[in-house]
């Protein structure tokens, strides 16, 4: 089954915000998908040059202080933003050279995004706790994508949690199920994408990065998703800058989405849009099968 | 359309009854039914409001509901002053189901009798394995519409989009904007005057008397997919 909602802000007073709003919206989607939950969040975007990564780590008492102190000899970088079980840092280096560096020295880690503003949480268990574990009501961010799963294709853990990243600032939630991404995984490691799982859902983010870095348009990767991917899915997509939405043809798997002059929302279930504020008044739709619907705001700066 | 408009009008809001509780109401009505007019109140999107009444009441909900909103609804006429998730009237048996705005899938699916109007869109599968509810939609209706749909009518006053009745039995189907495409076993056929007929009482019932039945046209069965073709034979 599971649950995914977004919510891509067009208001100071929603991006004040953001974080309360999709935990509240992933509070309405714990019925969808008690087994995990997860947020990719957009916001203070790191300065040119350096990179965001998240990091989770396995230990409750990991030792962050000590790591930031290595990354800041090594490279520069700022003070952790820990959060539960995971980390934020910005480091003074390209994204490559930053994974390299963590594979090397802290092979116990796991980087959950390396970006420019993307941060990404998640992990195995119910949503509620999730929500509080990880404060979500303290966080600002331009837009954001959430998700509660209902395990079918792979086991329960954070490593196979949603969102997916796999390069870049985009990440992807999905409810559905691919049948061919088997078959794809091992066309795109070809084409040189990494993957961590045995996930069908991070082959729909590696397929989308991968055309992002041929040079598509968001718009332009998400349809030739329709060609290329088998299987059930409504996907909501977000990069630096861009929030997108997209069914199958059949679109089996259910959406609605809405918009006020202050937000735009999507999810499983209206019932996760009803508690933003203004909904009652919001242009309600449900986005047609192999459609692409996309929100780009101008990149700043 | 006349409402009868009643003495007394039961308001439950949502946000403070637990839904369990006022379908619960719903289902003890007595006889004659009492209170016979109900007012729901924030219903938030959330599932089955109104679902199982088997009584000649009269429900409003006053915003935008969820999945299978007024299923196998009774007697009972409900208005939905707003959007309907998956599933609206499901398995409908008598009555009339009546949303302000858009339905989402399956609205009307496996409906035995009764009336749903839906006076926005229609997503994909309207009416699916219908067996003689009467459905009418104002806009148009998504893909797949009228799936082995058995017996009862939708008219689509706006456009069906592909796979309209695919294996379709007995049901009457009546479109007046375009058909993006028809499923298998599903042919326009001849529009004769019972079939005009019938489509001016449809209209008039959900409150379309000017709409001009002359402009739309029927699909149904072309019957061959009943039975066994004896030319598959040697296929086993």
């Amino acid at each position: 089954m599971c649950g995914i909602v977004g919510l891509f802000s067009k208001s100071l007073s929603v991006s004040d915000r953001l974080g309360e709003h999709l935990g509240d919206m992933l509070l309405e989607m714990s019925d969808r998908g008690p087994d995990s939950a997860g947020v990719a969040l957009y916001r203070t975007p790191a300065p040119a040059g350096s990179t965001k990564v998240s990091l989770h780590s396995a230990d409750p008492d990991y030792d962050w202080e000590a790591l930031q102190v290595e990354l800041d000899e090594r490279f520069g970088s700022t003070q952790p933003d820990v959060r539960a079980s995971h980390a934020v840092f910005v480091v003074d280096t390209e994204s490559r050279a930053l994974q390299q560096w963590l594979r090397g020295h802290r092979p116990e880690l796991r980087v959950m995004s390396a970006g420019t503003s993307l941060e990404i949480y998640k992990e195995a268990g119910a949503p509620r706790e999730f929500v509080k574990r990880f404060a979500l009501a303290d966080v600002q961010a331009s837009h954001g994508l959430g998700h509660t799963r209902m395990a079918t294709e792979s086991a329960v853990t954070t490593d196979g949690s949603h969102p997916f990243w796999t390069g870049l600032d985009l990440c992807l939630v999905h409810n559905g199920s691919l049948s061919n991404h088997n078959w794809l995984r091992t066309r795109l490691r070809r084409e040189g994408l990494e993957f961590e799982t045995e996930n069908d859902s991070e082959v729909a983010a590696g397929y989308l990065t991968w055309r992002l870095a041929e040079g598509d348009s968001l718009e332009q990767a998400l349809e030739s998703c329709l060609g290329e991917l088998d299987g059930f899915y409504t996907f909501a997509v977000g990069t630096a800058d861009g929030f997108a939405v997209l069914r199958d043809p059949i679109a089996c798997k259910p959406a609605v989405m809405a918009e006020t002059e202050d937000w735009v929302a999507m999810a499983s279930e209206y019932r996760a849009i009803a508690v933003l504020p203004g909904a009652a008044d919001a242009n309600v739709w449900e986005p047609a099968p192999a459609t692409v619907y996309s929100w780009e705001r101008q990149p700043v700066g | 359309m006349t409402i009868t408009s009643p003495v007394t009008v039961e308001t439950v809001d949502l946000d403070s009854t637990p839904l369990r509780e006022l379908n619960k109401r719903l289902h003890n009505l007595g006889e004659p039914p009492s209170p016979a007019a109900w007012r729901v109140v924030n219903p938030g999107g959330r599932h089955a409001i109104a679902v199982g009444i088997d009584a000649e009441v009269e429900v409003d909900v006053e915003g935008h509901v969820g999945y299978y909103c007024a299923g196998m609804n009774k007697l009972a006429t409900v208005r939905v002053h707003g959007n309907a998730g998956v599933g609206l009237a499901e398995n409908i048996m008598s009555g009339s189901v009546i949303v302000d705005g858009n339905a989402s899938a399956s609205a009307g699916a496996t409906g035995r009798g009764g009336l749903v109007v839906i006076q926005g869109d229609a997503s994909s599968r309207c009416g699916i394995s219908m067996k003689g509810v009467d459905i009418v939609v104002r806009g148009s209706v998504g893909h797949m519409s009228a799936f082995m749909a058995q017996k009862g009518r939708l008219v689509v006053c706006g456009d069906a989009a592909d796979g309209l009745g695919d294996s379709i039995y007995e049901a009457r189907l009546y479109v007046r904007g375009s058909v993006a495409g028809l499923g298998a076993d599903c042919i326009e056929k001849e529009m004769r005057g019972e079939h005009l007929l019938e489509l001016r009482e449809l209209l008039d019932a959900a409150g379309l008397p000017e709409a001009d039945p002359t402009v739309f046209r029927r699909y149904g069965s072309a019957r061959q997919l009943y039975n066994f073709h004896i030319d598959n034979a040697g296929a086993y």
